[in-house]
């Protein structure tokens, strides 16, 4: 029967309409000496407000530098089921589509080998395995991989790679988000697992600009799909949208941001020239709207939480790239960027801050991308585009 | 350049090192290519065998290094 701790100050937050980790962390408590413990160094953490995770140092499966992050408590003696505490990264599969079978099953490893405590998923897109020591790494690895899945990325490596449910599910897709994301993992195996990088990097894919995947504000390398032809408009189905009580103007027109809009009460026009393909316009009006002509990607880089610098959101590199297998024009474009950062990038800068340390100007002549005007990321910035004396000469 | 003897230059770079400074996996690429006048690639697929064979492990402190394991 595992110890059972008086927990006064976490129970505060089992209260409120949240789901709470408290009671999640409770009920494998009951049955894990490892949860068991892991929730009294958590209420002794905020009864003193200080950490006792200690982090780093040599952990990992053989072959491996990465999938594993180490973890320690600072007080052994008092909680040592805990003593280690490793969490497991499993690479996640593309769309997070997984069969009922595989979570089982999951779930029985994980309660033979760990704490019960999962994370579905991590920020970075791993199924994320909570707590376990060391002995019990190189088993877990074995279980997983006899069953066909690997170890996701962390340290200086490339991250495990993510994207939004994309064209299984949805038709606002433009690109294939699981094709290009199973592609991604598969070509890079070597920099997922044998870390070669100043500091991590992060590919996410979206189908569109709505973005479920958050790509903008969590990925070095933001993929998200676009389209090149206009917005065929059926009118019928706007004055449905009208006759059903959809304030048009004010829902639609006001509200696109490039201002291409217009709407006399019957006809709803689109200039196209202006657009920017935000998708507010169709994720509005499904039935009314669809995106026309060849599909491709915005390939976007540099958005990062706080660190060396603030957070960052992505900006954009390439306005438009065709995204089709096997997306060789794409991965030799992300080739030339690792290569800049490994040139040019300090131990732990992104590659992000590292364009921001050099500009823009040394990036784009050094990935052989051409100055253009989507790339301007806030206006007043400084310039990018220097006439060269070559080109004077033109 | 035979692997062996690629493996050997690492291994001695990395052992050299030790207790003063870590070493990240492209310092030693950048190291030894410029130093044996091969590719990075081939340096890599040496660094490679190496951690396969378990002669060298990865750390992490901060950032991701190449080291010789604890006895
Ligand atoms: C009919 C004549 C002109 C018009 C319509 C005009 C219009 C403009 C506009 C629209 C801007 C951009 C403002 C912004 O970005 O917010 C601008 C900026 C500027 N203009 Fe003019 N301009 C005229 C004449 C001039 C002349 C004669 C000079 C200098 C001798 C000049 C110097 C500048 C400078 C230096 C800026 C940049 C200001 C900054 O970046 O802070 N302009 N002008
Ligand atoms: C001794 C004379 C001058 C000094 C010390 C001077 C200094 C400066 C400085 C420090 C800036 C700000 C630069 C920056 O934002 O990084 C500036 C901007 C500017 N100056 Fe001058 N300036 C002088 C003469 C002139 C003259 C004679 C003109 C035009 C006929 C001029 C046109 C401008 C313009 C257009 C800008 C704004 C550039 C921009 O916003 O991109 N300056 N100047
Ligand atoms: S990002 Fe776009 S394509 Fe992907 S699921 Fe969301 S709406 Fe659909
Ligand atoms: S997609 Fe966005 S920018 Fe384009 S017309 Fe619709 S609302 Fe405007």
């Amino acid at each position: 029967m595992p110890k059972k701790y008086e927990t006064p100050l976490l129970d505060e937050l089992e209260k409120g309409p949240f789901p709470s980790f408290v009671t999640e962390i409770k009920k494998a408590a009951a049955r894990s000496d490892m949860a068991a413990d892991e929730l009294g160094q958590l209420e002794k953490s905020y009864r003193d407000k200080r950490g006792y995770w200690k982090h780093g140092g040599i952990v990992g499966v053989r072959g491996y530098g990465s999938g594993v992050i180490g973890r320690y408590s600072s007080l052994p003696d008092e909680f040592p089921n805990v003593a280690n505490f490793h969490t497991v990264r499993i690479n996640s599969i593309s769309g997070f589509f997984y069969t009922s079978k595989f979570l089982n099953e999951m779930c029985d490893i994980w309660d033979k080998y760990g704490s019960g405590l999962t994370n579905l998923h991590g920020s970075t897109g791993d199924l994320v395995l909570l707590g376990t020591n060391t002995e019990n790494l190189e088993p877990i690895f074995a279980e997983f991989s006899s069953r066909g899945w690997d170890l996701g990325g962390s340290g200086s490596a490339l991250r495990t790679p993510s994207c939004c449910v994309g064209p299984a599910r949805c038709e606002w897709a433009n690109i294939d988000t699981l094709d290009i994301t199973y592609s991604i993992t598969q070509e890079w195996q070597d920099e997922m697992h044998r870390p070669a990088f100043p500091y991590k990097f992060k590919f996410k894919t979206a189908g569109c600009a709505v973005d479920c995947i958050a790509s903008i504000a969590r990925a070095d390398c933001s993929i998200i799909g676009t389209w090149k032809g206009n917005i065929a408009v059926d009118q019928a189905e706007v004055a449905n949208y009208a006759k059903k009580g959809m304030n048009i103007q004010e829902e639609i027109v006001n509200m696109c941001p490039s201002k291409c809009m217009s709407y006399d009460g019957k006809e709803l026009k689109i200039n196209d020239a202006d657009c920017i393909r935000c998708m507010h316009c169709i994720a509005k009006m499904t039935k009314a709207l669809k995106p026309t002509g060849e599909k491709g990607a915005t390939i976007l880089i540099g958005s990062k939480a706080p660190f060396v610098i603030g957070a960052t959101l992505s900006w954009v590199i390439v306005p438009f790239i065709k995204m089709e297998p096997p997306y060789d024009e794409f991965k030799d474009l992300i080739r030339k960027m690792w290569e800049f950062w490994d040139e040019y990038g300090k131990n732990r800068e992104r590659i992000g801050e590292l364009i921001i340390r050099k500009g823009m100007r040394e990036f784009l002549e050094f990935i052989g991308v051409e100055p253009q005007p989507q790339q301007i990321k806030e206006p007043r910035r400084d310039p990018f585009f220097f006439w060269t004396e070559a080109d004077l000469q033109k | 350049m035979e692997k062996e003897e690629v493996k050997k230059k690492i291994y001695e770079l990395v052992e050299k090192s030790t207790g003063k400074k870590k070493l990240k996996s492209s310092d030693i690429q950048k190291t030894i290519s410029a130093e044996a006048g091969i590719s990075r690639d081939e340096v890599k697929d040496a660094l490679r065998d190496l951690i396969d064979e378990g002669k060298l492990i990865y750390t992490y402190f901060g950032g991701s290094f190449v080291e010789i394991p604890p006895k």
